[in-house]
């Protein structure tokens, strides 16, 4: 247990007794004691310690020693170590061989409301306009790409398209299946009603070639592909890979943004298509296990239902969301900080960025395609 | 301090920085820098940790805007060249960063035949060789198909310098380049630089506080202060430590006191 007790030498003499052992375990010792000892007798000017019954010690009595030599300095009374041992000595002088830098100390102050609502709109203001570079840019850079003047490797994008194509196809699979199969649930409770359950078919095909497909396949693959783009370039702005391109005279925008971008739109359109086979393949299996109906029927009612505007526009629209996917993960990815934190920050940024500009295009596509009555 | 004065020879100096300020923002690093690269120069940026040596280093390249002065080279300014002509200009530079910034997708020989294959019209095999051959030099012949991640640190930043000299270039910028090296390693590296500069008159630019390098390989140097927050003393670093009368600095070139590094 550490112990402190403090006795007067002549007037103006302070001993400090520190016996016992140390321990952080058991607690830093206060100074408290010693400030009341300092106000009591006034008149004291140095002090000084004896430590002949000290036992073991740690960092605690540093700490408490520490304590003790800023009240001394502030009460303008002189701290005599002679009688600590050498090894607590050593470190006090350490502790205190580099004085405080002036500045580094960090001022903590919590903003207001208002300033803080500021400082986000600035934010917000901010990476707007850095979207709208980055949209600018890579505008500039298809068309190069359409010019043939855009340089990438053609194994990235091979090895790309295989990594958001075929590897995606059982994520796909399964999701779009499940949707199919849901759709179809819900729609035959209630069109069991009416005698109407063939129209389930109608249900299943129509939604899933004009939305759900595209729909589902674009959130999977925001999550999926979108959260790999924003991880693998925001890695490689921390390891400075992005400055080695530049610095090569290589844009990072053709090299890294493009061959991405190309792959899920090449690749988008055909996940969404076969999407939208697997969801009609769910529908029918509950059309055939659960409301009697024939396979052929089945195909045949829906075939009927969907018309081949249904399938374009849905496969235009995945086309589209292939783009946005690449565009956030990729723009998340340059923008991230150079942390391990910040390479996961830019990833759920990228999955956040890349299913809101979905919804959004989804819905614009919902009025345009309403508007010209497709 | 004659920033900007011609060489003796009467060769435009290579790099001329002239009233450079960096900063973040409202946060000022390092302001009114004014130095110049002669050809064929070991040049060190010294200074003490957080004193912008790295950022300085990103100034020279591009990869940050000024604040405020530019970057000439050959006394073309750098900082107001548009987007070709920067590309122009850094294509007869290579740069070795601080981890070796290799392309972690492709294999060494792919990091280094990039280059080649964009910038020369040698045929596959060609390049395959040439590839070899810079390895060679940086001590990691038969690892051509290694990818970076299979490989050491430090074989990583010597592959980084293999893939900054594929093109050989007219200036090499070196960020820390021993940070991270065994003694004897860090030792051959710094014969190599100037086995590059003396055989192909390369320009070097090496931002450092390994004494031992300082002292090899700088035949001119700039030290960054924290404090005042601007260059403060200039020269080739042995009469820098033999003649200054600045505290900091001999502090500096001398660990902290010891007059013999």
């Amino acid at each position: 247990m550490n112990q402190v007790s403090f006795e007067r030498i002549d007037n103006d003499i302070l001993l400090i007794r520190l016996s016992g052992s140390w321990h952080l375990r058991g607690g830093l010792g206060s100074s408290g004691a010693f400030e009341r000892e300092l106000q009591a007798f006034a008149a004291v000017r140095r002090a000084g310690f004896d430590s002949q019954k000290l036992t073991d010690w740690d960092s605690s009595i540093l700490t408490f020693l520490a304590r003790v030599s800023d009240v001394c300095r502030q009460r303008g009374v002189s701290l005599d170590l002679a009688g600590l041992p050498a090894g607590i000595r050593q470190l006090l002088v350490l502790a205190e061989a580099v004085p405080e830098r002036a500045g580094a100390r960090k001022e903590v102050t919590a903003p207001s409301l208002l300033e803080r609502v500021g400082a986000s709109a600035i934010g917000v203001a901010g990476s707007a306009a850095e979207m709208l570079a980055f949209l600018g840019d890579m505008t500039v850079t298809f068309v190069r790409l359409f010019r043939m003047k855009a340089r990438y490797r053609a194994s990235d994008l091979f090895l790309l398209i295989q990594q958001c194509g075929a590897q995606a196809l059982p994520i796909v699979t399964l999701i779009s299946f499940l949707v199919g199969v849901i759709l179809a649930f819900v729609g035959a409770i209630q069109l069991k009603q009416f005698g109407a359950q063939i129209y389930v078919a109608n249900l299943v095909g129509v939604a899933m070639m004009r939305e759900m497909g595209a729909m589902m396949t674009a959130i999977l693959m925001a999550g999926r592909t979108g959260a790999a783009f924003a991880a693998q370039l925001g890695t490689m702005k921390v390891t400075q890979e992005i400055d080695a391109f530049t610095t090569a005279g290589f844009s990072p925008l053709e090299f890294l943004v493009l061959p991405r971008a190309i792959a899920l739109i090449l690749m988008m359109p055909l996940l969404c298509l076969y999407s939208d086979f697997v969801g009609i393949a769910g529908g029918a299996a509950i059309g055939v296990g659960m409301l009697d109906l024939s396979w052929t029927t089945y195909v045949q009612q829906t075939m009927h239902a969907v018309g081949l505007t249904d399938t374009v526009g849905g496969v235009f629209k995945s086309a589209v969301y292939g783009v946005l996917i690449a565009l956030a993960g990729c723009l998340r990815g340059l923008q991230a900080g150079n942390s391990s934190s910040a390479v996961g920050d830019a990833a759920t940024s990228a999955v956040v960025t890349g299913i809101v500009a979905i919804i959004a295009a989804c819905g614009i596509f919902a009025v345009v395609f309403y508007v010209l009555g497709i | 301090m004659n920033g900007t004065a011609p060489t003796g020879n009467g060769q435009k100096p290579h790099i001329t920085v002239h009233d450079l300020t960096m900063a973040y923002g409202s946060f000022v690093l390092m302001r009114d820098m004014n130095f110049t690269i002669n050809h064929g120069d070991v040049f060190i940026i010294m200074g003490g940790s957080g004193s912008g040596k790295s950022t300085l280093l990103r100034h020279l390249i591009g990869l940050k805007e000024p604040a405020h002065g530019e970057v000439l080279y050959e006394d073309e300014s750098f900082t107001r060249a548009d987007a070709a002509r920067r590309q122009q200009i850094l294509r007869r530079v290579g740069v070795t960063f601080q981890s070796g910034a290799l392309w972690s997708a492709m294999t060494l020989a792919e990091n280094i035949g990039l280059l080649l294959e964009e910038y020369t019209d040698l045929s596959p095999t060609e390049i395959r060789e040439v590839a070899s051959l810079k390895l060679a030099l940086v001590g990691l012949k038969g690892f051509e198909d290694y990818y970076p991640s299979q490989i050491s640190g430090g074989m990583q930043k010597r592959a980084g310098l293999a893939r900054a000299i594929a093109l050989d270039p007219a200036i090499l910028f070196f960020d820390e380049p021993s940070a991270g090296l065994d003694p004897i390693t860090s030792r051959l590296l710094d014969e190599l630089i100037l086995d590059l500069r003396d055989s192909l008159g390369t320009t070097v630019v090496v931002v450092t506080h390994e004494l031992a390098s300082i002292f090899t390989i700088g035949n001119n140097s700039i030290y960054l202060d924290v404090d005042t927050r601007t260059i403060t003393s200039r020269g080739p670093p042995k009469e820098l430590l033999a003649r200054s009368e600045d505290p900091k600095l001999r502090r500096f070139l001398t660990r902290g006191g010891r007059e013999n590094p």
